[in-house]
């Protein structure tokens, strides 16, 4: 009895202590820069698109919403011919950016998604990729990889030797 | 204007007030279960939220009020007026001010002890005509519920009939100008209330319809303005609960002269109606078989005994 009461006063008590509720639409909370929201498609420094369609986020991705198709342009220089997210699937794991071996695939701090229509949450390429390099800057996969896309000739790429000529007997 | 008329208007008004107090409370009850977890409730709808009520009463009015196939029609249908209708009834006796009420009944309260009983067969119908086992479950529990905790609810207020010797509610609000009764009937006040909890199936007591247990108890099967209806008529359970308490225990409309009196009624109503509300926020749900252990092996006893030392206690001082 005396612990009710006890209770009913501590209770009561709660009146005049601070609200946790965050009034959201006025009151954003913080979000980390490492939040996992929407889905973006990167670009590299040189404005080109970062995503060589190798299919690891697709493979990683546990729902199965990211499809993309690989295609080459006439330099090699292997991309997406379409990348297509279903964010009405997508539960925002960011298994797809751990995935991804170019930092293409990135997830943001936005999560306001909301649609009338579920359809409209099929985002394809032109409303994932963003014009800017995300949260990794300066890096350029066809910079460092050994292919010649276009981006530089083979062997002229960063901490890469010159191939080897192997007609020649010299080492 | 004859007299006639002037009765027909004032339990119109009481009726509209009643109501509109009902309705009110869902908002009521919804920000101060707010307030007391560090939360804010509804404010969104209106000023402070407040037009929340006529946002819920839209809804449900609006719902699909839907008859299973498997219910019994009739018994099903009536089952929530009956709640409503017994709650209305005892209103009737509640003397609001001395010359605000319906009817100036000489056996107002066992008037209202009548009215509460027939509470009953709401909940057992309701329970019984869904045809769902867990509707009468809660349709089980909740008649026996209620029927023990009448019995010491009665037994609680003679000890103030006893003091005042009267059934009739304004004499008792007129006996207690000298001293409140719940300082003399401190232990059949307690008793009161807590049998007043059980018969309003009001959380801590709300075992006929625990959600964790029976869904929604005996009104599972129920949807839209039916559901209201028990929905309402528990509100003005607890309202007309607050209101005895005030009037049997705290002097009703009687307070300092510088607020009239309806208004010193209403206060106190509310505060009562407020400590349900901080009881609801704060007990958990007893377990079924503890709820009726502690009526009949604990409240049962003290009001026998409560009505037994007023009794002694009267007759051998005159009171």
């Amino acid at each position: 009895m005396i612990s009710h009461l006890r209770s009913l006063w501590l209770v009561f008590k709660h009146m005049f202590h601070k609200r946790e509720t965050v009034q959201y639409p006025e009151e954003k909370p913080y979000l980390p820069p490492r939040w996992r929201g929407r889905i973006v498609l990167t670009r590299d420094p040189d404005g080109m698109e970062r995503c060589v369609a190798c299919y690891l986020c697709a493979a990683a991705c546990p729902v199965d919403c990211i499809s993309l198709q690989a295609t080459e342009d006439e330099n090699g220089r292997r991309y997406p011919e379409f990348f297509r997210i279903n964010f009405s699937r997508c539960i925002f794991c960011g298994y797809c950016e751990d995935a991804c071996p170019t930092y293409a695939i990135q997830l943001i701090p936005d999560f306001e998604m909301a649609e009338y229509d579920r359809q409209n949450l099929v985002y394809e390429k032109e409303h994932l990729l963003i014009s800017g390099q995300g949260k990794y800057h300066g890096y350029n996969f066809y910079r460092v990889a050994g292919v010649d896309a276009g981006v530089k000739a083979k062997g002229a790429g960063e901490k890469e030797r010159e191939p080897v000529d192997v007609r020649k007997l010299l080492p | 204007m004859s007299e006639t008329w002037i009765h027909i208007i004032m339990v119109v008004l009481i009726l509209l007030v009643l109501l509109t107090i009902a309705a009110g409370l869902i908002y009521v009850e919804r920000r101060m279960l707010a307030v007391w977890q560090d939360r804010y409730g509804p404010n969104r709808t209106g000023p402070f939220g407040l037009l929340q009520v006529l946002a819920d009463m839209v809804k449900i009015f609006f719902k699909e009020d839907w008859i299973p196939p498997f219910a019994d029609k009739k018994v099903f249908i009536i089952a929530p007026t009956i709640v409503m209708m017994a709650v209305l009834m005892s209103f009737a006796v509640i003397p609001f001010t001395p010359h605000i009420g319906v009817v100036d009944l000489n056996i107002g309260v066992l008037f209202f002890l009548a009215m509460s009983s027939m509470g009953a067969y709401s909940v057992v119908l309701a329970g019984w005509s869904s045809n769902n086992k867990y509707s009468l479950l809660g349709g089980i529990r909740g008649s026996a519920q209620m029927i023990s905790y009448e019995v010491f609810m009665g037994l609680s207020l003679m000890g103030v009939v006893i003091l005042a010797g009267s059934f009739n509610l304004r004499d008792i609000v007129e006996a207690q100008r000298k001293i409140w009764f719940f300082i003399p009937q401190i232990v059949g006040f307690i008793i009161f209330f807590l049998a007043g909890l059980a018969e309003t199936h009001r959380l801590p007591f709300d075992i006929p319809e625990a959600e964790s247990e029976l869904i929604a108890g005996y009104h599972s099967e129920y949807s839209g303005m039916k559901f209201g209806m028990f929905f309402v008529g528990e509100y003005l359970g607890i309202t007309l609960i607050s209101a005895l308490v005030t009037t049997l225990y705290f002097g009703g409309w009687l307070g300092p002269h510088f607020l009239p009196p309806i208004v010193w009624f209403l206060i106190k109503m509310f505060a009562f109606i407020l400590l349900f509300i901080l009881i609801r926020a704060t007990l958990p749900r007893p377990r079924y078989d503890q709820l009726m252990s502690l009526g009949w092996k604990v409240l049962l006893p003290l009001a026998l005994l409560n009505l037994l030392v007023t009794g002694a206690v009267v007759l051998y001082w005159h009171l």
